[in-house]
């Protein structure tokens, strides 16, 4: 490689880094707590709970929207989705006059209508989430920390082509303990970073596919569901609703064998003003990750259309795993975190050695 | 140390199987499960294993 091409490669990697250093750091910490939300909410949440009635018959869909809206009168339902190991029916709504997403949620006893303990959300780890998606900034924080992804991707190739001249006399796993602190580190980064590098690449970019959820599901709202929202001039009200519970055994005739997995309610942002949307996923491994809405009109409760999600919201969903890492139990989990500081180590000694040769520099 | 450059495949052979087993363990955790997800992160972790083994072979030979 001439020298002028590896100055030029050493630019990129100085400065995509430089300018994301801070940020990538940020996520890589509270990343790691992160890859535990599991575990971390099994046990600060740790409460033993029975159902009411256990043995009793399970409530309808809408009593137990009915249950819930009683408690926060006036609130407009968003969505609704289920618990598989105990019989709890989630609601989610919003005072329509509540910023963006802000909710309520509230579990519900499908036995009794009553409250059900919360096993997941805990406030710490709701906090470290909203830090490491968006900075408590919406929308642009979101956005902006794709970009500091996209940096990351390009400080990820510029340190793999200047691994090339940097090792092109020394065998892989070389570290040069004899020499100075900054060749020594120089050494622990490039064998860190070469190691890792289809991780970092994979966690990083699907992390940066994930920063552009809230574009990509307005944009398939807009054109996938377009015509079903073009049916009607208003959006419909409360009381002009068909049974919620009708619309969702309707969708499960429409998709059978696949699980439900939660639904949206008119005016939410996975569904038109007039429809429920009921989401199901495969059970595959690998569909379980991929939902399919059935839109029931809210009006009549008819099947107004099965809607299979297009390409990008299909990888909008299978970054998701590859990004938390919760896909193969523990032992994945384990060794998700143990990449995760070793990132924080070249994150650290790269910044080091930016540090130290500066410092040198006349 | 040899005098001689080493060659592109020489530096990049290794890193180049790195790369095989972390993304071979990342999708096929994901696209099966059961044994899969015992594989995948095994796969992963061998990763840091070769790695670490390298590092022990190379220091070694350096000491000597």
């Amino acid at each position: 490689m001439r020298s002028s091409t590896i100055r030029a490669w050493s630019w990129v990697h100085t400065w995509s880094s430089l300018i994301s250093t801070l940020f990538l750091l940020m996520l890589c910490i509270t990343g790691l707590p992160l890859v535990f939300t599991h575990e971390i909410e099994h046990w600060l949440l740790d409460e033993t709970w029975a159902p009411a009635n256990p043995d009793g018959e399970r409530l309808d869909l809408d009593q137990v929207l009915d249950a819930a809206l009683s408690r926060h009168p006036g609130e407009v339902p968003a969505f609704m989705s289920f618990d598989t190991d105990r019989p709890v029916v989630n609601v989610t709504s919003q005072a329509p006059d509540a910023p963006a997403g802000v909710y309520t949620f509230q579990p519900i006893d499908q036995t009794s209508g009553e409250a059900a303990p919360l096993v997941a959300g805990h406030p710490v780890m709701e906090f470290i989430l909203q830090l490491h998606t968006d900075m408590f900034l919406g929308l642009p924080g979101m956005l902006f920390l794709g970009l500091m992804g996209l940096m990351l991707v390009a400080a990820v190739v510029s340190g793999v082509v200047l691994y090339a001249p940097f090792m092109r006399r020394l065998p892989f796993g070389t570290v040069r303990q004899e020499r100075s602190a900054r060749t020594r580190w120089l050494d622990w980064h490039n064998l860190a970073g070469i190691t890792t590098v289809a991780w970092v690449l994979v966690v990083g970019g699907t992390g940066v596919v994930n920063t552009l959820a809230v574009p990509i599901i307005a944009h398939w709202k807009d054109t996938a569901l377009a015509d079903l929202a073009a049916a009607y001039s208003a959006p419909v009200a409360l009381d002009e609703r068909a049974s919620l519970d009708a619309a969702v055994e309707r969708a499960k005739a429409a998709l059978p064998g696949r699980q439900l997995q939660f639904v949206a309610f008119p005016g939410s942002d996975y569904s038109t003003d007039n429809h429920y949307a009921v989401f199901f996923h495969g059970d595959t491994p690998l569909t379980t990750h991929l939902t399919t809405p059935a839109l029931i009109d809210a009006r009549t409760g008819e099947l107004a259309a099965v809607s299979p999600m297009p390409w990008y919201v299909k990888a909008l969903s299978l970054s998701q795993p590859l990004h938390f890492g919760d896909y193969g139990g523990l032992g994945l989990k384990i060794v998700w975190a143990i990449l995760d500081v070793i990132t924080i180590v070249i994150l650290v000694s790269g910044l080091y050695l930016w540090v130290v040769r500066r410092r040198r520099a006349p | 140390m040899s005098r001689a450059d080493l060659s592109l495949w020489r530096i990049f052979r290794i890193p180049l199987l790195l790369v095989a087993l972390s993304l071979t363990g990342l999708i096929g955790a994901l696209l099966d499960n059961g044994l899969w997800d015992g594989l995948g992160a095994a796969l992963l972790a061998a990763t840091l294993v070769i790695a670490t083994a390298a590092w022990v072979r190379r220091r070694r030979s350096r000491s000597h």
